[in-house]
């Protein structure tokens, strides 16, 4: 068949010939996949290198009882270290739950504006202050965790000590709050036109538009961003070992000093020894947080591609 | 006379409508208030900043060593640090991200391993900065044998940003029409061909707003360097990338925690520095879209 269409097209050239152009299309292909691939490739690497890390602690004096049930983390003690994480799962919680309470309202009370309500210059302005909000590095939060906030909680409920889970909460609901908002904002714009368009036709006011239209119709998208809110909460290193006070603590009120996960890692990991239990189980808290975060990342995607679907 | 105001009053707001109106002016209230309040404690904070890290701001403060047990001189080794990292970080991520997004935007079939490809972006993205450190020690460090070095934390930046650089420039290459490659393949051009002649040509200044956003985002990450690279103080300036270094958001943490007997203002002056170029290269790529989206002629 080849031959033929030689024959017929004279002079043409062939268009199977593989000259040069054709084996450098082959070669970007495979080099350009290889980079496609880079991503999977390096969630696993993560996965294998923290865990390899870790591993000797697992095997030797990790207990699933030890490490999740008790409070005490004392891994540099002589006679007996103890490396329970529940004061530290504690601390995380209690700081990241205090931030969720503050930028869950907040970021969709602020989306809803900027989508539904705001118009021309004012939205745009909006939108550009938002996203650079999100872009304020984490250990300049920390730093305005330490230095303003703390003498401002100390002045304000006139107690010792203003590096706590009030100050880390709400420096943490600061940081996460732009960026569910954007998130947010993007689900309800992924609302088409015509919702709105039908519900104002019935004679809708704005609001009701919104409330009984537009809302239910981006839920699905905005559980998502508040699940990604949630995650970068908890993930989040810098502001909450420089904001929480850092003292390991169950906590009782918003006025205790509490210690994160990601802060003890990141505190202590300099002291260590590589290789020695301490350090192991560094990375063993590494593991847990990469699979928490793994399975909330996973999750918000789920349900924000339950919507396309629908 | 009292039939036209019948019809007059048909148009008139029942009791219902105008209860309907306030609560919706109530509401656009509420959330206008919310609005401002995330803005607002941010403004006064950030006029806190400028405002007690001004005095700081000097020549010999740019470009001059710390002295006395870093509680006196300048910052000019983190910054110098800071740019090696952000630059090493940016050779190695940005080939990589516009390649894998190349792959994304131009080769990938719509199938189950593409959807698995856009999973695990979402999920580096979404790892927490502290667990790219520990993998950064565990394969940098410790299994490539970089040893803590420029090296290995621009390696462990560059996984952490590579998200970024991957997710702006598949925006930018999906936003160039299809007509655009199809004309380019109708006239006897390659896949790479077309891709280099008309499709990486046309969004360019799209990658380069996603580019600037990754340094600006490298710039500030504190977690990923800590123990990979950055040091808290070093007296030489780095000369290989094999060298340890200081680096701007690091020194932040040290001079506010770890070190006594700091004066007041000099952490301030750092972080005013510090969030003047991170919102300088933000200001720069939003302004960058912004004008591509006036100029677009498709």
């Amino acid at each position: 068949m080849n031959h033929a269409s030689g024959q017929q097209t004279g002079n043409l050239p062939d268009i199977n010939q593989r000259n040069a152009d054709w084996y450098i299309d082959k070669i970007v292909q495979y080099l350009v996949f290889l980079s496609g691939i880079s991503a999977i490739i390096l969630i696993v690497g993560i996965f294998i290198f923290v865990t390899i890390e870790g591993f000797g602690f697992l095997l030797e004096d990790f207990s699933f009882r030890e490490f999740f049930l008790s409070p005490w983390w004392e891994p540099t003690d002589d006679d007996e270290p103890t490396y329970g994480i529940l004061a530290l799962m504690a601390g995380t919680a209690s700081v990241t739950g205090l931030a969720m309470l503050v930028a869950i309202p907040f970021s969709l009370g602020s989306a809803i504006y900027v989508a539904e309500f705001a118009t021309g210059k004012t939205r745009e302005t909006l939108k550009v202050l938002i996203e650079l909000l999100a872009a304020i590095p984490s250990v300049v939060w920390g730093f305005i965790g330490l230095s303003i906030m703390n003498p401002l909680i100390i002045d304000l409920f006139d107690v010792p000590v203003g590096l706590n889970i009030l100050n880390a909460g709400v420096i943490l609901g600061l940081m996460a709050a732009p960026i569910m908002t954007s998130i947010c904002e993007d689900a309800l714009k992924a609302v088409p036109d015509r919702y709105r368009e039908a519900a104002e036709a019935l004679g809708g006011t704005r609001w009701q538009v919104i409330y009984k239209t537009v809302l239910p119709a981006a839920k699905n998208g905005l559980l998502g961003g508040v699940l990604l809110g949630v995650g970068r909460g908890f993930g989040e290193t810098m502001a909450v070992l420089m904001a929480t006070g850092h003292a390991i603590n169950m906590p009782s009120s918003v006025f205790d000093s509490v210690r994160a996960l990601t802060a003890t890692i990141a505190a202590e990991l300099g002291e260590t020894a590589v290789g020695s239990p301490h350090y192991q189980a560094l990375f063993t808290i590494g593991i847990f947080l990469f699979t928490i975060t793994f399975i909330i990342n996973l999750t918000a995607d789920l349900i924000v591609r339950g919507i396309r679907k629908s | 006379m009292a039939s036209t105001g019948i019809i007059e009053n048909q148009f008139l707001e029942t009791e219902l409508n105008v209860s309907a109106k306030r609560t919706e002016t109530l509401f656009k209230i509420l959330f206008m208030f919310m609005a401002g309040l995330l803005i607002l404690p941010v403004l006064i904070i950030l006029t806190t900043l400028v405002v007690k890290g001004s005095s700081m701001i000097s020549f010999e403060f740019l470009f001059g060593n710390p002295t006395n047990g870093m509680t006196e001189g300048g910052i000019f080794p983190a910054l110098l640090g800071t740019v090696w990292l952000v630059g090493v970080a940016l050779v190695i991520s940005v080939p990589v991200g516009v390649a894998a997004a190349v792959y994304l935007s131009e080769y990938a079939p719509d199938n189950w391993f593409t959807r698995a490809i856009n999973l695990a972006i979402i999920n580096l993205a979404g790892v927490p900065s502290i667990v790219h450190a520990l993998f950064g020690v565990g394969a940098f460090v410790i299994f490539f044998g970089f040893g803590t070095s420029i090296l290995a934390a621009s390696m462990t930046l560059a996984v952490m940003t590579l998200p970024v650089v991957i997710v702006a420039t598949r925006e930018s290459l999906q936003a160039v029409p299809h007509a655009f490659r199809e004309a380019c393949w109708n006239m006897g051009a390659t896949r790479w061909q077309t891709i280099r002649r008309v499709v990486l040509p046309n969004s360019v200044s799209g990658i380069l707003t996603g580019v600037i956003l990754e340094v600006s985002r490298t710039t500030g990450e504190t977690a990923p360097i800590m123990f990979t690279g950055a040091a808290f103080f070093i007296p030489v300036l780095p000369e290989s990338v094999f060298d340890q270094t200081m680096a701007l958001s690091l020194h932040l943490f040290v001079v506010s925690t770890q070190v006594p007997h700091v004066p007041e203002a000099l952490p301030y002056g750092v972080a005013l520095v510090l969030i003047s170029m991170v919102l300088l290269m933000n200001s720069a790529s939003i302004a960058l879209r912004m004008h591509l989206r006036g100029k677009k002629k498709w």
